[in-house]
């Protein structure tokens, strides 16, 4: 041990100057904080999303508008009846160290992430492909999985049932292939600078903990001549604040995340270089079914209707977070026609407050018989103030609030096993634009999620269907009604839909805003 | 005096074996585990990691696991940065984290005592009142105020400064000023009244009477003697400056381990705290180490037999 810490204090204490060719296009880039890794298969944060985006190319990409593209796939057919996907690959996608980027090399990829010595913390967004679940519980051997090789130039992927939201899956950074070749012969040190072999618009030059992620570009790239940035600094910021200053200061040239309690005053200082955007997120307190209280519909709804969203809004959350009167966030895809609203949500709040004491009185509760809740909650300041507005709001129905604080680990392993609470908070971003992907979490066998303990059949046999369905707009009609009864029972009350947060400086062009909150550096330039 | 040393790095073996026992249970007692995050993992997915990891063994066994590897001088893995060992990350930190502590002690010993000795000689004066006005303000107002309030002054407004990073010799001003902002004020005091005290002993009286100049009599005489309360202040001290600090780490935005003591424990992150954990407990019993024999050195009535 004291040799691996001495060497690095003798050789090291020298600071490196980052003095870098005049000419090369640096874009320094403040990131949400370190990734915990660069090994695709075992990413899991949005900080780590931005980072592979970059480095690394699916079958299909997100353009700067979060718009499905080709990516190494040019096209792609499905069979009719939705099971299989056959994609064409481009013949001039190659890795950073020259060799082709092949559908073996895909094929080694998904199974990979579905080995479970892999430990890959999102395998399961990749469960639809056949197979997969099975391989991923070691139930099955990887060659089995429903992904082939027709050819160098032509993968094959099976599904165990129609998937409408398939390709949204495969931009998730789970779908991202590894350099076979790299990962065979290094093992997990392939994710190292001196071993890393991608196949993005870009290739990582160094990685410092705490300091940056160097990047620059990929001459192999098969877009490398509309790459107009040559080199990346990401900065991990795990003090927002100090991404804001170092902005103003002109050392960073876009935040991914802000202070909340800064952006009225940076919205006067800095004006539109502040972004604020519907992101794929919905803010909520589930409900434990399981006690006795909350079994009780009346009570849930009641809960529900009387908060304010929009003072939580505008107010806690200083306009950085829209009110939700349903759990799927508007502009989400494959939702022709928008969500399910709760059916009070164009009620003045007046008159839910009426409404909500009724219903509290008939499940016999009231100010002469207070009912007290034990609500959860993850240290912050926001998670705090809202709560404490909340648990204000409540006081008409006859409701005392014991709040119980925990930090984040604890809390969601509280949520995830002991169950120890009436009301806690928790929030839920999408992985994949879809609704599914947020009507599941409370599906009767989702363990993992469903921390309302909510089991209604009929609710499942709707979920069911949606997924046998796979024209998108019955498909879509199914989801609603599932919505419908979940607005109804109420297992989760939401609260607020999330916003991205950024700032952009007006000399960095190409960053659009988008519910995906997707900026791939490839589609943005610099101008002085 | 190299026997007493060798006998008390020695001792100092079973006090660590302790702390690194005690530290162990005491994380795992805490609710949650490294992989309990804002996404809740798949149970499956969630079993896979724990074997990966050993988490599904009985906490004594992971216990003996950790002790073997750490015989062989392995800190293990990092449960949440997974492309590093616990050795990589501290080896990468904490050269950072020495440079910034070990000049802010510099620059707090030098302006400290020289704050402190001034005051000492002008008692009651004006520049003795100063002097202790600034000391409150250093001690009192927190590294968390001073920190941002230094960037966003030096950095943003004149841009004299880098607002914060780790990119050139000019990144470690403000960190540095902001660590060693209420080491000089603790300093200051400490020496102003030490300075005091040995101006009116015997020794110097009698210095004084043999018409020594009064420069040679402070110097040579008084401060060595004033010096001795700062060097037992400067043991821990030193130990937690050159451990790295979280705060001036994560509003200056450096790559020091001190991050890594709370982020750690935040995320049960299970080997990277202990091997903070070790760091500083070896700090600390160094640096104890090094009082005792500095004070055998300024001191003649102490003797290491």
């Amino acid at each position: 041990m004291l040799k691996s810490l001495v060497r690095p204090l003798l050789a090291g204490t020298i600071l490196v100057s980052s003095a870098m060719a005049a000419s090369a296009v640096t874009y320094v880039r403040g990131n949400d904080g370190d990734p915990e890794t660069l090994d695709q298969h075992k990413t899991s944060l949005v900080a780590e999303a931005h980072l592979m985006r970059d480095l690394y190319e699916g079958l299909v990409v997100y353009d700067a508008g979060a718009k499905i593209i080709p990516g190494v796939a040019e096209e792609w057919s499905v069979s009719d009846d939705g099971t299989v996907y056959t994609f064409n690959l481009r013949d001039d996608a190659k890795w950073s160290n020259g060799d082709p980027v092949v559908a073996e090399d895909f094929v080694f990829s998904l199974r990979r992430i579905m080995m479970p010595d892999t430990g890959a913390k999102y395998a399961n967004i990749l469960y639809p492909i056949k197979n997969a679940e099975a391989i991923n519980k070691g139930e099955m051997e990887p060659d089995q999985m429903g992904v082939k090789a027709v050819d160098d130039r032509t993968l094959e992927i099976t599904l165990e049932q129609p998937t409408p939201f398939f390709l949204e899956l495969l931009t998730h950074q789970t779908g991202l292939p590894v350099n076979p070749g790299a990962v065979e012969e290094h093992g997990t040190d392939f994710v190292q600078p001196e071993n890393i072999v991608t196949n993005g618009a870009y290739k990582l030059v160094s990685f410092t903990p705490g300091d940056k992620i160097v990047m620059e570009k990929n001459e192999n790239f098969h877009e490398a001549d509309s790459v107009q940035i040559d080199r990346i600094e990401y900065i991990p910021f795990e003090d927002r604040a100090t991404c804001v200053r170092r902005f103003e200061a002109g050392e960073v040239m876009s935040c991914s995340d802000l202070p909340t309690e800064q952006i009225k005053s940076m919205k006067e200082r800095l004006g539109d270089q502040v972004r604020i955007s519907p992101y794929l997120g919905t803010y909520y307190y589930a409900l434990n079914m399981k006690r006795e209280a909350m079994s009780d519909p009346k009570v849930r709804q009641a809960l529900s209707m009387v908060i304010d969203r929009q003072f939580l809004g505008d107010e806690i959350w200083a306009g950085a977070m829209l009110p939700a009167y349903s759990l799927v966030p508007p502009g989400i895809g494959n939702y022709e026609g928008g969500g399910s609203e709760a059916d009070w949500a164009e009620m003045s709040l007046l008159d839910r407050e009426d409404k909500a004491i009724e219903l509290m009185e008939e499940a016999g509760y009231g100010s002469d018989n207070p009912l007290t809740v034990e609500l959860a909650y993850n240290n912050s300041e926001n998670h705090k103030n809202t709560a404490t507005a909340i648990a204000d709001m409540w006081k008409p129905l006859g409701v005392n609030v014991d709040f119980n604080v925990r930090d984040l680990s604890a809390h969601y392993a509280n949520l995830r096993d002991e169950k120890d609470f009436d009301v806690a908070r928790a929030g839920w971003i999408g992985d994949y634009s879809d609704p599914q992907n947020f009507l599941f979490l409370v599906e009767s066998d989702n363990t993992g999620f469903n921390y309302a303990q909510y089991e209604n059949p009929e609710y499942d046999a709707l979920m069911d269907k949606a997924a046998a369905e796979s024209d998108l707009v019955k498909r879509a009609d199914i989801l609603r009604e599932a919505e419908a009864m979940f607005m109804a029972d109420m297992p989760y009350i939401p609260l607020l839909f999330y916003s991205s947060l950024s700032l952009v400086s007006p000399k960095l062009n190409g960053w659009e805003d988008n519910i995906q909150n997707v900026h791939g550096t490839r589609f943005m330039s610099i101008s002085e | 005096m190299l026997g007493y040393a060798v006998r008390r790095l020695l001792g100092a073996i079973p006090t660590l074996f302790l702390i690194i026992t005690f530290a162990f249970f005491l994380m795992r007692v805490a609710p949650g585990g490294p992989f309990d995050r804002e996404r809740t993992l798949e149970a499956k997915v969630l079993e896979n990691l724990n074997r990966v990891f050993h988490l599904d063994k009985p906490v004594w066994e992971q216990y003996f696991y950790y002790l073997g590897n750490l015989a062989r001088g392995d800190l293990g893995p990092s449960f949440i940065y997974r492309d590093f060992s616990v050795q990589q990350l501290l080896g990468n930190g904490l050269p950072v984290s020495i440079q910034l502590g070990g000049l802010a002690l510099l620059v707090a010993l030098l302006i400290g005592c020289l704050l402190g000795t001034v005051a000492a000689l002008r008692q009651n004066s004006w520049v003795d009142y100063s002097v202790i006005a600034v000391a409150t303000f250093g001690i009192t107002v927190p590294n968390f105020v001073v920190a941002p309030l230094l960037s966003l002054i030096f950095g943003v407004w004149f841009s004299l400064l880098p607002a914060g990073g780790w990119n050139s010799p000019e990144s470690l001003v403000l960190p540095v000023i902001t660590l060693a902002l209420p080491q000089v004020a603790i300093i200051a005091r400490l020496i102003r009244g030490s300075t005091i005290e040995a101006l009116r002993s015997d020794h110097v009286r009698t210095a004084r009477a043999y018409g020594l100049p009064t420069r040679m009599i402070v110097v040579v005489h008084a401060l060595r003697a004033a010096c001795l309360p700062v060097i037992s202040y400067l043991g821990p001290a030193a130990a937690a400056l050159l451990t790295g600090s979280v705060v001036v780490e994560t509003i200056f935005g450096l790559p020091g381990i001190g991050r890594y003591f709370v982020q750690g424990a935040l995320n049960r992150d299970y080997t990277l705290v202990m091997g903070t954990v070790i760091i500083i407990a070896v700090f600390v019993v160094i640096f104890n180490l090094i009082v005792d024999l500095l004070y055998a050195a300024l001191d003649p009535r102490v003797r290491y037999d």
